[in-house]
């Protein structure tokens, strides 16, 4: 039943960015063929709430990370606080407590250029409401490596930070208004 | 600083072809660890010392010391006193009062880094009084890292964060008990320190040195693949003691080990088992 996921899609947020998270995951089909992964940069000392409160609003597992966990089609992760999250070329995550970049840990940077080296044109980014420049270079490894990568449109993010610095970091980012992003996720496939 | 991410990059394939070199020319055998922690880590070395491929490959061969040199800088030292105050609150309500049972209790703290995660073990035995029945060892692949681990000073900016974390374990204590601040330096007091002794020991390669009635190996098999993890932990159920406990970092896994039979699972969150047969 568990097979590893083909295509990856990852999210990158930070402040602002939990409302959209949350709209996306409602509207995600009951199943689907890629496996999605948020980055969503939240202090370490508040043990993670999240994952067992979507868990339970959206009926189906949401994992948090743990070092060697399969990277699985059908499922959706979030990265722990307090470490960075990289991927493995055989398709496992492992963690890293090396310094924060960009004073994140994890750092959207770290993980989104580990998943340009290992899937390259079969991942796809966003990059959400955020108030600082982490997740530029990520967007950047990202597309050099043929993924495709959207930005909210910084227009209607909570903070313009983090999008704006996606938008900066290469032409071949797309904007994306919140009802494109949240009907992108509507009809990933399966 | 934005000119010089990434000016030197290396290949998945280049990796390999390192890591055989290095297990060829030295003691270090590099090839259970995760590829992309080393992917990350070697090329910020190749951007430290400004070195492409070939230039790492030669320095590898050639340059006296530079071996040791990469070892220092490939593995990740980054450490805290009283990481996950939560561990240490459950080793001190579940676990001590266990090892209390042992006549000498003997500790040992594997990928200790600077030696923080020990001197915070040193207190938790010491308000517990069974400092003086315990030994502990801490053991690192990196010489550096335990030099200052000997020296036992450290930044005093840091104890900012670390006396947060102490206090989030024990807030009726204060961890300046354990330290005297001079300039900006804490030195961590001497009666901490006589029954502990730092000694390189590499995991991947060592054998069992002594049998031990407590093990912790927290975020070091993080870096280490699916294969190493599992001939590491056969590394501790040996070198444990029966009824003796294992403790790992808070994100790691390894129940999927078969060895994992033998021990028994005495707190999920925090990752302590105890061997049991
Ligand atoms: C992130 S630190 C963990 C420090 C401490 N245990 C903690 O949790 O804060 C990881 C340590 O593992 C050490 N290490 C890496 N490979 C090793 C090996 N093969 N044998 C022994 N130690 C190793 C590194 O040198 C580093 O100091």
């Amino acid at each position: 039943m568990e097979s590893f996921a083909n295509h990856i899609i990852v999210i990158g947020g930070s402040a602002g960015a939990y409302e959209l998270i949350v709209d996306i995951l409602d509207h995600l089909p009951a199943t689907f063929a890629a496996a999605i992964v948020i980055v969503l940069h939240r202090n370490s000392k508040y043990e993670t709430k999240i994952e067992s409160s979507l868990s339970k609003r959206l009926n189906r597992e949401v994992i948090s990370i743990k070092d060697k966990y399969p990277i699985l089609a059908n499922c959706i992760y979030f990265a722990p606080p307090g470490y960075h999250t990289l991927v493995e070329p055989d398709h496992y995550f492992s963690l890293d407590v090396s310094e924060p970049v960009q004073f994140s840990r994890p750092s959207i940077d770290v993980f989104f250029e580990s998943v340009a080296e290992v899937y390259g044109p079969k991942a796809i980014g966003f990059l959400l409401s955020g108030a600082n420049n982490d997740g530029a270079n990520g967007f950047k490894a990202l597309l050099d490596a043929g993924a495709t990568c959207y930005v909210q449109d910084p227009s209607e993010a909570v903070i313009d930070t983090m999008p704006k610095g996606g938008i900066a970091s290469s032409e071949n980012v797309k904007v994306l208004s919140n009802e494109e992003i949240v009907n992108y996720f509507n009809s990933i496939s399966s | 600083m934005a000119e010089l991410r990434n000016s030197y990059d290396i290949s998945f394939p280049e990796i390999e072809e390192l890591i055989f070199l290095l297990k060829n020319v030295s003691d270090f055998d590099l090839s259970g660890y995760t590829r992309s922690s080393l992917k990350r880590r070697i090329q910020r070395i190749m951007n430290l010392e400004a070195l492409d491929f070939v230039d790492l490959k030669n320095a590898v061969i050639n340059i006296p010391g530079f071996q040791q040199f990469f070892i220092q800088e490939v593995t990740v030292n980054v450490t805290e006193m009283f990481r996950d105050p939560g561990f240490f609150n459950r080793l001190a309500s579940e676990i001590l009062p266990y090892l209390q049972t042992f006549p000498r209790i003997k500790i040992w703290s594997a990928g200790c880094s600077t030696g923080e995660e020990v001197y915070s073990l040193a207190i938790l035995l010491k308000e517990n009084n069974l400092y003086d029945r315990s030994f502990i060892y801490g053991t690192d692949i990196n010489s550096k890292v335990l030099d200052i681990a000997k020296k036992g000073i450290y930044p005093l900016k840091k104890f900012k964060e670390y006396s947060d974390n102490f206090n989030a374990y024990n807030s009726k204590e204060s961890l300046s008990n354990y330290y005297t601040a001079r300039y900006d330096a804490a030195i961590i007091n001497h009666d901490l320190r006589k029954n502990i002794l730092f000694s390189t020991h590499n995991l991947a390669s060592d054998q069992v040195f002594n049998e031990f009635q407590l093990i912790t190996c927290r975020n070091v098999l993080i870096y280490f693949d699916l294969k190493l993890q599992e001939k590491v932990i056969n590394l501790f159920y040996e070198s444990l003691a029966l009824f003796g406990f294992l403790c790992l970092g808070t994100k790691e896994t390894i129940l999927r080990h078969p060895v994992m039979e033998n021990f028994k699972v005495v707190d999920k969150e925090f990752n302590i088992y105890q061997k049991i047969k």
